[in-house]
């Protein structure tokens, strides 16, 4: 079966004062029907960066795709124009932003944010995009949805207005949801809740979910499939079971020992790691791993070579050095 | 919301009073009054002079005067202007509406050339048509109108002829003639005014424009692939012209300023000319009657810029 999202050899630049800024350098994403696929990776790692670029999203100028394809059931989205993608936005792919607070229009009641998008896609008139408006309020779990409809979003908190939020994004029943750290800006409790929220919508709709987020709690708790990200490029891409237990990646596992354990008894108990160093500046890298500056286990090749991904279990692909017969004898 | 007009035209009420009392204390302050004339013309001897101050309550203190002038508005009377010879009401009445035409195609230009100009100019920022538009909204804010009103002159009658540079009231046309004339007169007034103030308005909705198109929701509104007019005009533009309301508002005051120098240039027959003539001819009821005028307008105005801004923004509740 085709795969609805193919994401190949993807570079996005902006031009910065100080040069050419390689946001996105190369990165390979796969995406099924159905399927929910997480992007994890520290701040700054092009996540959000990869997911814009989609639906060009991104601010253009500066931004700027170099290279690569991104096919959308067979069909390459870089070349067309804002105005032909605009098509595919909200109906083929929904989107949902990370910060609920400043991601709606203070001035149009949510109501109208809504149903706006269902009046340009599926053509339905004033009243019926209401009716569908009102009904998917009730779907995200929105109290008394039909008084509310007409409320303006600093009538709701956070987590209602994340609430909103998704209603938007699958009004027009999209095959993809991307959701851009939908949690990251609300409390604990909340989180949970929308994340359930999340899953039971993909149940319902049968949409494929690309979640991005930097919690790898969240990953193992939603994933089927995950893709670690650094520094613009894809490090790793396992199914999560296989990530979890056998990460292979330096980096990966780094970022998996900076989860806190609570299933572990005192005796057993470490301090938490963190992974030392930040992510580096990506105008005119070094050459080389872009991880190395940061890595335990560097070694002389890591700062010549660039590793590419390699499979190294079935579903199961890295790029590092390590363990890498191949690049020994090279 | 006619419950929040009507208290702010309530609120009005002791802003007008004080702004009348500090413009009486000036004017009473200032020297010459309708009767200085009186004393230097040989054929009105000295007593009936000072007779007819006294019948008139001239040299009673300020605070008794005022009291009086008080008095005679709140019952509709606005004084008689010496100089004209006609009650100040009257005489006002006659030129607010030319003021008022001129003053308010002027702003109505401005808008229209500013809101379009600059939110296209906020769209592409730094492209060739941003450039040029705000070298042009340089230039446009940097000449005074009474520079701009001459060099108007100087082209549009002198050199070509084409539009008559006194501005009239009694034009001997009728029907369509007589409007086609008076649009003809008040292009230049209205080109000058409402050019000067296009070009500030122009980078003020540019700013306001930038600020709101990098927003989050407005990616939002583009994810939604509502198409960039929509973007632009439903989910932008409305948040952009909020703090545009603003300014257009706090330029009221320097509107009816400029209106005035520009009303002299052309000789128009408004309010603002009838000001400087009233000043000149130390006619006093008529300088305080339009000053007073200028202040209600400017109240009224900010008043509207209020309930704009509530229909604007549901954030803000009018009660």
């Amino acid at each position: 079966m085709a795969p609805l999202l193919e994401i190949k050899g993807l570079k996005t630049h902006f031009a910065t004062d100080d040069g050419m800024l390689q946001a996105v350098d190369g990165v390979d994403i796969v995406l099924n029907k159905g399927e929910t696929l997480c992007v994890v990776g520290e701040s700054g790692c092009g996540k959000t960066v990869t997911a814009m670029s989609i639906l060009k999203l991104i601010a253009m100028p500066p931004g700027r795709i170099v290279e690569g394809q991104i096919i959308f059931e067979g069909r390459d989205l870089v070349p067309l124009s804002s105005s032909d993608l605009d098509d595919i936005r909200a109906k083929e792919i929904g989107f949902i932003f990370q910060e609920p607070m400043t991601s709606l229009n203070p001035v149009l009641s949510v109501g109208e944010q809504i149903a706006e998008s269902l009046r340009r896609h599926e053509g339905l008139s004033r009243k019926d995009a209401l009716a569908r408006t009102v009904e998917m309020l009730k779907l995200v779990q929105i109290p008394n949805a039909e008084g509310r409809v007409h409320d303006y979003p600093h009538q709701f908190s956070g987590g209602m207005r994340q609430r909103v939020m998704i209603a938007m994004a699958l009004a027009c029943k999209p095959k993809l949801v991307i959701a851009d750290e939908p949690t990251t800006a609300l409390d604990v409790t909340i989180q949970a809740q929308i994340l359930d929220l999340l899953q039971d919508m993909k149940e319902r709709f049968g949409m494929a979910v690309m979640l991005i987020t930097h919690a790898m709690g969240v990953v193992a708790e939603t994933a089927q499939r995950v893709v670690v990200m650094y520094a613009g490029k894809v490090v790793e891409e396992a199914d999560v079971d296989s990530l979890f237990e056998s990460p292979r990646h330096p980096y990966t596992q780094g970022l998996i020992r900076s989860i806190p354990r609570i299933d572990l008894d005192s005796m057993h108990k470490t301090r938490l790691e963190a992974i030392g160093g930040t992510v580096p500046m990506l105008i005119n890298p070094a050459p080389g791993c872009r991880f190395a500056p940061r890595c335990r286990h560097a070694f002389g090749l890591c700062s010549k070579q660039e590793p590419v991904l390699r499979e190294v279990a079935p579903g199961h692909r890295m790029a590092c050095h390590l363990g890498d017969t191949r690049g020994e004898t090279r | 919301m006619r419950q929040y007009i009507l208290r702010r035209l309530l609120i009005a009420v002791p802003s007008l009073l004080g702004i009348s009392l500090v413009l009486f204390t000036v004017l009473a302050l200032a020297p010459g009054d309708p009767f200085a004339e009186l004393v230097t013309n040989p054929n009105v001897p000295p007593e009936v002079a000072q007779a007819l101050r006294t019948k008139f309550g001239l040299d009673d203190p300020v605070h008794v005067r005022y009291l009086r002038w008080l008095a005679a508005m709140t019952q509709g009377d606005w004084g008689f202007s010496f100089v004209s010879r006609m009650n100040v009401d009257t005489l006002i009445l006659q030129r607010l509406p030319t003021t008022l035409y001129v003053i308010g195609s002027a702003q109505v230009l401005a808008l229209l050339i500013a809101i379009p100009v600059g939110v296209f100019a906020a769209t592409r920022p730094y492209s060739i048509f941003d450039q040029i538009a705000n070298t042009l909204a340089f230039i446009g804010f940097s000449l005074p109108t009474f520079f701009t009103g001459l060099l108007f002159i100087l082209v549009f009658s002198i050199k070509l002829d084409w539009l008559p540079f006194v501005y009239t009231t009694d034009i001997k046309a009728t029907g369509i003639h007589w409007v086609i004339e008076q649009v003809r007169q008040a292009i230049m007034p209205v080109m000058v005014l409402g050019l000067f103030q296009a070009a500030s308005m122009t980078r003020f909705v540019r700013s306001a424009m930038l600020d709101v198109i990098r927003l989050d929701y407005v990616t939002t509104a583009r994810a939604k692939g509502l198409g960039q007019t929509r973007v632009i005009v439903k989910h932008a533009m409305r948040n952009a012209m909020i703090p545009v309301v603003t300014l257009v508002a706090l330029q009221m005051p320097a509107v009816f300023g400029g209106a005035i120098v520009t009303e002299q240039i052309f000789r128009i027959p408004g309010i603002g000319s009838l000001l400087i003539s009233s000043i000149l001819s130390n006619d006093t009821p008529v300088v305080m009657a339009v000053t007073f005028v200028f202040a209600c307008l400017v109240v009224l105005f900010n008043l509207i810029a209020d309930v704009l801004y509530g229909w604007l923004d549901p954030r803000i509740s009018l009660r």
